[in-house]
This record gives structure tokens, C-alpha cells and sequence, in this order.
């Protein structure tokens, strides 16, 4: 989103200025100035910056994101044994207190950056802006950046990254896109996590959960797989490598993404500035 | 919740508008919120007396206007109402839909008083 190009007029609001132009009295006398802004738009300047050191530097960059306790310090574990050899890994930590999941992956050999956010229960651009001048990016294929535990508020905001991934544990119950629908349709993939229980629960089911993906008009991948059992954790290394290589492409042909799921305005503003 | 960091951001595009225009308070803020933007408009309605407090506009209202959902199909090419968590489209059921409204998270307008000029205008 940017302020300028006109990218954040939308059908729903585009009226407003072609009708009265920017100023107008009020009944009161006072005057109305109307503006049009993205709230977040100073977030996502940032993240565009972001976006920008990860594309000059050749990294990768995912956001994980999932209710507290899903299993995304645990996939990274899992995922980092396996591709270690294959990869440049280093992993930015989003949690409201403790080093622990820093720590954590640090155990596994690559580095890591962890944020306390104390009261802020996500991340945005400028923490991640701050994590990143930690790392040295040219020597990073992927980053992962996993988003503090929360269904909600991590989905408003942007944070350069190229792709989101949502977890949902099998133990939440495979309602939840349909519950918070503004954080599963914000994903390019979504993972079913600790299939390794799917036997001892009984009522989880993958394919109602990917019904309920379906209905937020999204064409994300979804793939069941266990951290604990390692079953399935191919598919994901596969959509790995293939989300490395296409970035590998977009950065040789001096393009960027965004997540798949653009606002209009967003999509509006790509046509304008290719 | 996120609705207080928000609601500081919104604070910074209000409080650079008021300078912009020199004005000497601000009275009322409009946001347009949609269904799908994230954000809860009661929580706003709640963190906005805390985040414009001392500010030049302690006390405005804010006035928050909800943005129905609505999305056009790709397949039909048709035009529907929709709901937060059903996006597919509402004449063909396909749910190759993009959205045309509804996740709007925008400052609209600011109505303000100006410092008195002098001039006679
Ligand atoms: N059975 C089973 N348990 C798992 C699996 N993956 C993670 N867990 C367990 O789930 C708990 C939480 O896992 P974490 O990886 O810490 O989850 P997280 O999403 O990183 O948690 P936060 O960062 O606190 O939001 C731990 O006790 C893990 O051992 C899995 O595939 N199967
Ligand atoms: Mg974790
Ligand atoms: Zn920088
Ligand atoms: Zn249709």
C-alpha cells in the first residue's frame, strides 16, 4: 500500500473523492479534510523496506504463524536437521517473553534472533527491521520468521516477508479457518500439524479443515504432517525448495512477492509500478 | 489485542494531518474498517481515548463506518455479498473469488478547527 499512486481506492470508497475533492465544512463549521490512509501504511512502508534487504541479499523470507503451541518452534527443528546441509538457515523468534525458542534453534547449529515484544502480541515491520541488521543476510538462503502464538492480530501486519505459512494443530479442532478467517486466508500454504495424534483424537478432520480454507476463496496447498513422527515432512521440504528456487528466479528477473492474498488496492498498486 | 497499536498509528497520520493544516483541534476522526481487516471497531472505540489523550485531539469523536464484504468470482464473473468466513462467490458457489470491499483499515477523513488567520476571508 502506498499514499501516493492512489492504491488505497477502492470501489468502496472511491466516490469520496471524486465527488467533493479533499476538503469540505462540516454542519458544525468545522472542517473535514478527508484523507483516505492505510492505518498500518507506516508498518508497511517498513515492510517494504524489509522486503527490499531480502530480495538485495537473496534471502527467502516465510512467516510462520499459529495459535501458542501448534508446533512451529517444533517444525523448525525438524526442518532445520533435514536441510541443514542443503541450506543456509537462520531463524527470527517472535515471543512475548523468554529466549527459549531462540535458544532452542540455536541448539540445532543456525542463528537466531529472538524478540520480546512484552505487550505486543505480534510482530511488526520495525521489530523484524531491528532483527534482521542482526543477521548476516548474505550468508542466509531461507528465513524463517516465526510470529508470536496468536490466531489474530499477527495477520494485520506485514512484515517483508515473501510468504506466509499457518499451522493449525490437530488438537485445536479443524474448525478454526472458519473461526479466524482473516489469518488462514492470509496463508499461501497451510500446515496440519502433530498428525502423529490425529488416531488418538478421532474428530479432526483434514478434509473439513481444508473445506473451511476453501470457503475463505483460497487456493493454498494444505498439508497434514508430524515434527514427532517426521511422516509427511517431505511434502513440506518439497514446497520448500520449490518456494527457494522461485524466489531464486523473481530476484534474477528483479521482481519481488508479496503474500498471495492481496488486498484490491495492493494488487492495483503492482499494476502501476511494475 | 493489536487494536491499541493501531490505534497509535492512526494517532500519528491524525496528529500529521493536524499539523499539515494547522489546525488548532481536531473534533472528529472517520475510519472506514472492514469485516475482514482484523481489527475489532469496539476495541478501537475503546484504545482511541487512551491513544489521543493530551494530544490535539483529546476528545474528538471517532466515528467508525463498517465496509460490507463483497467479492467478485472469477469464474462467473459475477459480483456478491459475502461473509467473513464463506468468500466463495454467491451466484456460481466457485471460490475463485478476489475481494472487492471489506478489508478496508482506513483513516477517511479528519475535521478539524483552524487557527484563526487574521484574514477576513
Ligand atoms: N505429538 C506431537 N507433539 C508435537 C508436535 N510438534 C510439536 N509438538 C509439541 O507441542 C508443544 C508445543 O510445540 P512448540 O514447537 O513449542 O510450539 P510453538 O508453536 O512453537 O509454540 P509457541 O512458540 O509458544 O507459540 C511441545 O510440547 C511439542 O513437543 C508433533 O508433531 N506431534
Ligand atoms: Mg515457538
Ligand atoms: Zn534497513
Ligand atoms: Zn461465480
Amino acid at each position: 500500500m502506498c499514499d501516493t499512486c492512489g492504491c488505497n481506492v477502492t470501489d468502496a470508497n472511491r466516490h469520496l473523492i471524486e465527488a467533493g475533492g479533499r476538503h469540505a465544512k462540516t454542519e458544525s463549521g468545522s472542517e473535514a479534510v478527508t484523507v483516505l490512509q492505510n492505518l498500518l501504511s507506516e508498518n508497511d512502508r517498513e515492510a517494504a523496506h524489509n522486503r527490499e534487504h531480502f530480495d538485495r541479499h537473496g534471502v527467502l523470507a516465510i512467516n510462520l504463524m499459529s495459535s501458542p503451541g501448534s508446533g512451529k518452534t517444533a517444525l523448525l527443528e525438524a526442518s532445520i536437521d533435514a536441510l541443514k546441509s542443503e541450506f543456509r538457515i537462520a531463524v527470527i523468534e517472535g515471543d512475548l517473553e523468554t529466549e527459549n525458542d531462540a535458544a532452542r534453534v540455536r541448539a540445532k547449529g543456525v542463528p537466531a534472533v529472538q524478540i520480546t515484544t512484552g505487550t505486543a502480541c505480534h510482530l511488526d515491520a520495525h521489530m523484524v527491521h531491528q532483527g534482521l541488521h542482526k543477521l548476516d543476510l548474505d550468508t542466509i538462503d531461507i528465513l524463517f520468521i516465526e510470529n508470536v502464538g496468536n490466531l489474530v492480530c499477527p495477520a494485520s501486519f506485514d512484515l517483508g516477508q515473501h510468504l506466509n505459512v499457518t499451522l493449525l494443530s490437530v488438537t485445536e479442532g479443524d474448525d478454526k479457518p472458519a473461526k479466524y478467517p482473516v489469518i488462514f486466508r492470509a496463508a499461501d500454504l497451510m500446515l496440519v500439524t502433530k498428525c502423529d495424534l490425529l488416531q488418538v483424537l478421532g474428530d479432526f478432520e483434514p478434509a473439513r479443515a481444508e473445506h473451511h480454507l476453501r470457503h475463505l476463496a483460497s487456493e493454498a496447498p494444505m498439508l497434514p504432517l508430524s515434527a514427532r513422527s517426521g511422516e509427511n515432512l517431505d511434502a513440506w521440504f518439497s514446497w520448500l525448495r520449490q518456494a527457494v528456487a522461485e524466489q531464486a528466479a523473481r530476484i534474477a528477473r528483479g521482481e519481488t512477492a508479496r503474500p498471495s492474498i492481496q488486498p484490491e488496492g495492493a494488487q492495483l498498486h503492482a499494476h502501476t509500478h511494475p | 489485542m493489536h487494536e491499541l497499536a493501531v490505534c497509535q498509528a492512526l494517532m500519528d497520520q491524525v496528529a500529521a494531518v493536524a499539523v499539515r493544516e494547522a489546525a488548532q483541534r481536531v473534533t472528529a476522526v472517520t475510519l472506514q474498517i472492514g469485516d475482514l481487516s482484523g481489527v475489532e471497531p469496539q476495541l478501537l472505540q475503546d484504545a482511541w481515548p487512551i491513544a489521543s489523550a493530551g494530544s490535539l485531539a483529546a476528545g474528538a469523536a471517532l466515528r467508525i463506518e463498517t465496509v460490507p464484504l463483497r467479492v467478485r468470482c472469477l469464474a462467473c464473473g459475477g459480483e456478491t455479498d459475502a461473509s467473513p468466513n464463506r468468500l466463495v462467490c454467491g451466484d456460481c458457489g466457485s471460490f475463485r473469488t478476489t475481494l472487492i470491499s471489506g478489508e478496508e483499515l482506513m483513516l477517511k477523513n479528519v475535521e478539524l478547527e483552524r487557527a484563526a488567520t487574521g484574514d477576513a476571508a
